[in-house]
C-alpha cells in the first residue's frame, strides 16, 4: 500500500464519504472507488459492496480483486441523557458507532457526563430533523417522558432508521403506542419500535439494561436488518 | 474500534518500516471476518488480528518479509494446506491473507 493511497482513504473516511479500497491480488495494485477512471465493472462491484457493507474478494474482468468497503459509521441516536445513557454510551464506543445524545435538559446533557459524543440540546423532534435518520441510523429513547420520547419516535418512524427502541414497561409502551397511533402511525409502523427495548436477559442494573439494548441492536444490524 | 490503518500511518510517520496484513477471503468457521487487519513493523511492533491467534506468527513473519522484498503476497491457510497443520488452524476454517508493505 502506498502512503498516498492510505492518506486518500483516511481522508475519505474522515469526511464520512463511502468508499471502497480495491486491491488487485495478483500484483497489489490499489485504487479508491468510485473512480471515474476505473472500469464500469469495478465501480458497480464497489457500489454493491457498499450497499451490503461487505468486504469480499470478487472476480472482476478476469482478475481477483479484494474490495474493502468503508461505509461511514452507523449512527446511534440516544434520546435522554439519563442514567442508562451513561452506561450505554461508553459500552457503545468499542462498537465503532457514531454516538449522538439528545436531551433539551441542559443539566442532563453535559460534557462532564458524556465526554466524546455529539450532544444536542434541541427539542427531540428538532434534533431528529437535523440528524435526518437514514438506513444506517438507530434511535433509542430512554427518557420515559412522553413529551420527549414521543416527538423523537414520531420522527424516527417517518425515517428509514433500521432500529428503533424505546425504554419503558409493557404498560408504558402500550400507552405510548396508543399516543403514536393518534399521530397517524399504523400498526406496521408501530411494530418497528422495540418496546420494551432490549433482549430479555433479566437485566436489572443500568449497565445490564445497556447490555441488553446493545445485544438487540447488534442482532438487528447483523442479522435481521440486512441494509446497514 | 481501533483503526489499524491509523496505527499503520502513525508508525510509518515515526520512521518505522510497516507492513499490513488483511483477511481477504474466509471459508467455514474462521475466527475473524474478511477485512480484519494486522499491522506489524520490522522492529517488532504488532497490532490487530487476522485470526484467533493461530496464524498470527506466520502472517507477521510473511508481512515483514514483504517489507524486505518490497512485494505483496497472498497467503493461504486452511486444513487442506500442509502448512496449516504446522501452524494449526484449529477451528477447521480456511483463510486467505494479503500481506503488503506500506511504501
Amino acid at each position: 500500500m502506498k502512503s498516498a493511497a492510505l492518506s486518500a482513504l483516511q481522508a475519505a473516511r474522515a469526511a464520512k464519504r463511502p468508499v471502497v479500497f480495491a486491491t488487485r491480488l495478483s500484483d497489489g495494485h490499489q485504487i479508491l472507488l468510485p473512480d471515474a477512471a476505473a472500469s464500469d465493472a469495478l465501480n458497480a462491484a464497489a457500489h454493491r459492496a457498499l450497499s451490503r457493507d461487505e468486504n469480499a474478494t470478487k472476480e472482476i474482468e478476469g482478475e481477483a480483486w479484494f474490495l474493502h468497503a468503508y461505509s461511514p459509521p452507523v449512527r446511534l441516536v440516544i434520546v435522554g441523557a439519563v442514567h442508562i445513557a451513561q452506561s450505554l454510551v461508553p459500552m457503545s464506543a468499542p462498537l465503532g458507532l457514531d454516538l449522538i445524545v439528545v436531551d433539551p435538559r441542559r443539566s442532563f446533557a453535559t460534557e462532564d457526563r458524556f465526554p466524546n459524543v455529539t450532544l444536542m440540546d434541541d427539542w427531540p423532534d428538532e434534533a431528529m430533523d437535523k440528524i435526518a435518520p437514514d438506513s444506517r441510523t438507530a434511535v433509542i429513547t430512554l427518557t420515559h417522558d412522553p413529551k420527549l420520547d414521543d416527538p423523537a419516535l414520531d420522527r424516527a418512524l417517518r425515517s428509514d432508521a433500521f432500529y428503533i427502541g424505546s425504554l419503558g414497561s409493557r404498560k408504558t409502551h402500550a400507552a405510548r403506542l396508543a399516543r403514536l397511533a393518534a399521530l397517524g402511525h399504523d400498526e406496521a409502523a408501530l411494530a418497528r419500535i422495540k418496546g420494551p427495548v432490549g433482549l430479555d436477559i433479566g437485566a436489572v442494573s443500568a449497565p445490564e439494561i445497556a447490555l441488553s439494548i446493545l445485544a438487540e441492536f447488534v442482532a438487528y444490524r447483523r442479522r435481521i436488518g440486512q441494509t446497514p | 474500534m481501533t483503526d489499524m490503518l491509523a496505527i499503520a500511518a502513525a508508525w510509518k510517520a515515526q520512521g518505522e518500516d510497516v507492513a499490513i496484513a488483511t483477511v481477504v477471503e474466509t471459508w467455514g468457521s474462521s475466527p475473524r471476518p474478511t477485512g480484519s487487519q494486522l499491522v506489524v513493523t520490522k522492529s517488532g511492533k504488532l497490532e490487530g488480528s487476522v485470526s484467533g491467534g493461530c496464524i498470527e506468527g506466520a502472517v507477521a513473519e510473511a508481512a515483514i518479509a514483504s517489507i524486505d522484498s518490497g512485494f505483496p503476497r497472498v497467503l493461504d491457510f486452511g486444513i487442506s494446506n500442509e502448512q496449516a497443520w504446522e501452524v494449526g488452524l484449529a477451528c477447521g476454517g480456511k483463510v486467505k491473507v494479503f500481506v503488503e508493505p506500506l511504501t
